[in-house]
């Protein structure tokens, strides 16, 4: 089985190797196979368009969590420019969890916070599998405050397993830590935009996810607990991960019609991750966009409508 | 042993004379603590509170109503809000058949239960969760009537108090749970702003969700002894640092020592200690009727006649 591809993607891994062998051929001995190699392409692209098309929740679920999917540290270069990134919640520690700082975008000056996986295995140690800390929230709400006070908009970039669920992170007030931004980003001073790039777990997501906006990229996912979570109580086996997936209603085309999210961007055909430059694309167009439309409104009309948009969560 | 036990198969027997042996339901009780047997009536004197080993045992929404409220004032609001299942989840059975015996065995709509009533004469909204429903999990409902609760006592400038019990987020109602979380943090970040007191007490136990937004925003927050809360359950912590857990990890006295918990107070001393919490905090905001009873100089005192005038000892 082919790492870089999902289990339901293998027979596009397959057409992938032969398309690969053949290429080999061909510069070896000069023979010309280009028009075959253009028919398998043809046919790997087809073939990847119908898997695509009907990804179940747990599929979806699984691109989220592609080893290959972009995540902030990708995007941010690639969307921003002049990134300072900002350290430490001044009480207790820096999070690596949670990366933000001040940057530009289109040369307007805004606050990017987002949680980050790490891709090598020491990366992803040093980030803690992108599960913050109460210093991770910490750090990101003292960077919100400080986008208040210098007029800058925020932006959230959501990826995470969850709140790390540990002894220290209990001890330091992870409930708190939550709580305490939920409240303050509820009436936070200026424009909010927040996007679920791959996977939003539970509150360790909406830690930093209460905005004006709320979008998710077309194969992410946001779920209250993580399938399998949610299968061991109700099923009594993580087995059950795909019924969870399905029933809770984890992806962004069921949660639109829910209300709670806004928009969906669509991702490259297979996912972000083969073509990240596309996705950031994608991204860049749409935060310019949405900003457009929240900065033209009176910061007055900005909150009450924030106000009334969490007022009417279920309703 | 009759003689028609004695002609029973033994495992009917031993089934049958069990039954007999045990305490006669309704009047005694066990304590789950220290496992002594309790004349019931005693336990009820004492609010619920082992006398034997001072254990805070479980109780129902109403019950913590009537036991903290001064007598007879509770009144209830928000009655008409029901559940939602907008998902239509399933899993092994419908969560509208979940939700339909949750109703019939608790005979609630959902798990919070939210009064109107007066604390030592003070005029107070008053939230509490009912545990035996769903685990007092929030869903719509929950979020629903916690944030339309707090809103009354925003708009007429009254103290709210909430007494938590809960597992967390409802899982049944998705992502439309995990929003409840937001929707009740901005309601009492409102409440701050305006300075209208909001106390939470924790009650055995708090996790997840309800822990890491209503719980935890109390300007004051108290826990009952022994309480356990915190945002992940103990088992998927083990789980995750493959250790053992400290002895007395997430419970009250672990939330006082490490600063996320004001004081642990007994169920007992409730009434008069968020009464004195409050009187004092409200001092510039004590409505006519409840100033006459409480002058602000003699609050102290006023406080043990007013409890004693409502008969609650």
């Amino acid at each position: 089985m082919n790492p870089n591809y999902l289990d339901f993607e293998q027979p596009i891994a397959e057409l992938e190797v032969k398309i690969e062998e053949l290429q080999l051929v061909g510069s070896d001995n000069e023979i010309n196979i280009s028009a075959e190699i253009e028919t398998l392409r043809e046919k790997s692209t087809k073939l990847t368009e119908k898997i695509y098309a009907n990804l179940s929740s747990w599929d979806i679920v699984k691109v989220a969590r592609h080893p290959l999917r972009p995540y902030t540290m990708d995007y941010i270069p690639r969307i921003f420019t002049e990134f300072d990134e900002l350290h430490g919640d001044r009480h207790f520690a820096d999070d690596n969890a949670i990366v933000g700082g001040i940057a530009r975008l289109e040369g307007e000056p805004v606050m990017v916070i987002g949680q980050e996986k790490g891709r090598a295995v020491k990366d992803k140690v040093m980030r803690n599998f992108g599960m913050p800390k109460p210093e991770g929230y910490r750090k990101a709400l003292r960077l919100m405050e400080m986008a208040e006070r210098f007029k800058m908009p925020v932006i959230t970039l959501i990826d995470t397993p969850g709140a790390y669920p540990g002894i220290d992170s209990e001890e330091r007030g992870i409930s708190e830590s939550i709580a305490q931004n939920l409240a303050v980003m509820s009436r936070l001073a200026t424009p909010i935009i927040c996007l679920v790039i791959g996977e939003g777990s539970s509150g360790g997501a909406l830690g930093i996810g209460v905005g004006d906006h709320l979008a998710m990229l077309q194969y992410s996912t946001y779920f209250v607990i993580s399938p399998e979570g949610c299968a061991n109580i109700i099923w009594k086996s993580s087995e059950n991960a795909p019924d969870a997936a399905e029933a809770m209603g984890v992806t962004s085309s069921i949660l639109q019609d829910l209300g709670i999210v806004d928009a969906t961007i669509p991702e490259p055909l297979g996912g972000a991750h083969r073509d990240v430059d596309l996705m950031a694309e994608r991204i860049k167009e749409h935060l310019v966009g949405q900003l457009e439309v929240l900065q033209q409104l009176p910061i007055e009309d900005l909150l009450s409508k924030r106000y009334q948009r969490l007022m009417s969560y279920g309703n | 042993m009759s003689w028609i036990d004695k002609i029973l198969p033994s495992g009917v027997r031993s089934e049958e004379s069990g039954k007999r042996s045990s305490v006669p339901e309704g009047l005694w009780k066990k304590c789950v603590k220290c496992e002594a047997v309790l004349y019931r009536p005693d336990v009820e004197r004492n609010n619920d509170v082992c006398p034997k080993c001072d254990h805070h045992m479980r109780i129902g929404a109403r019950r913590r109503l009537a036991i903290f409220l001064d007598e007879a004032s509770g009144e209830e609001i928000l009655a008409d809000i029901e559940p939602l299942d907008r998902l239509k989840f399933k899993d092994k059975k419908p969560y509208k058949t979940r939700l339909a015996a949750a109703q019939k065995s608790t005979g609630e709509k959902d798990a919070l239960i939210a009064m109107r009533g007066s604390l030592l004469g003070i005029p107070i909204v008053c939230l509490a969760f009912e545990f035996n429903f769903h685990g007092g999990s929030m869903g719509y409902a929950v979020g629903e009537k916690f944030t339309r609760a707090a809103q009354i006592a925003l708009d007429e400038g009254i103290p709210l108090v909430c007494f938590s019990a809960s597992g967390g987020a409802r899982m049944q109602e998705a992502l439309i749970s995990l929003m409840q979380m937001a929707k009740t943090s901005a309601v009492i970040e409102r409440m701050k702003l305006q300075g209208v007191p909001y106390i939470s007490v924790m009650t055995d136990p708090i996790y997840g969700g309800v822990s890491a937004s209503l719980a935890l925003l109390g300007d004051i927050n108290i826990a009952e002894p022994d309480a356990r809360a915190g945002f992940a359950g103990p088992n998927i912590i083990e789980q995750t640092i493959r250790q053992k857990l400290p002895k007395g990890f997430q419970r009250s006295e672990f939330l006082l020592e490490h600063g996320a918990i004001d004081m642990i107070v007994h169920r007992t001393d409730m009434r008069d200690t968020i009464g004195g919490l409050l009187s004092k905090m409200t001092h510039q905001q004590v409505s006519p009727s409840a100033a006459e009873e409480l002058p602000e100089e003699t609050a102290g005192e006023e406080e043990e006649s007013a409890r004693a005038a409502t008969g609650d000892e």
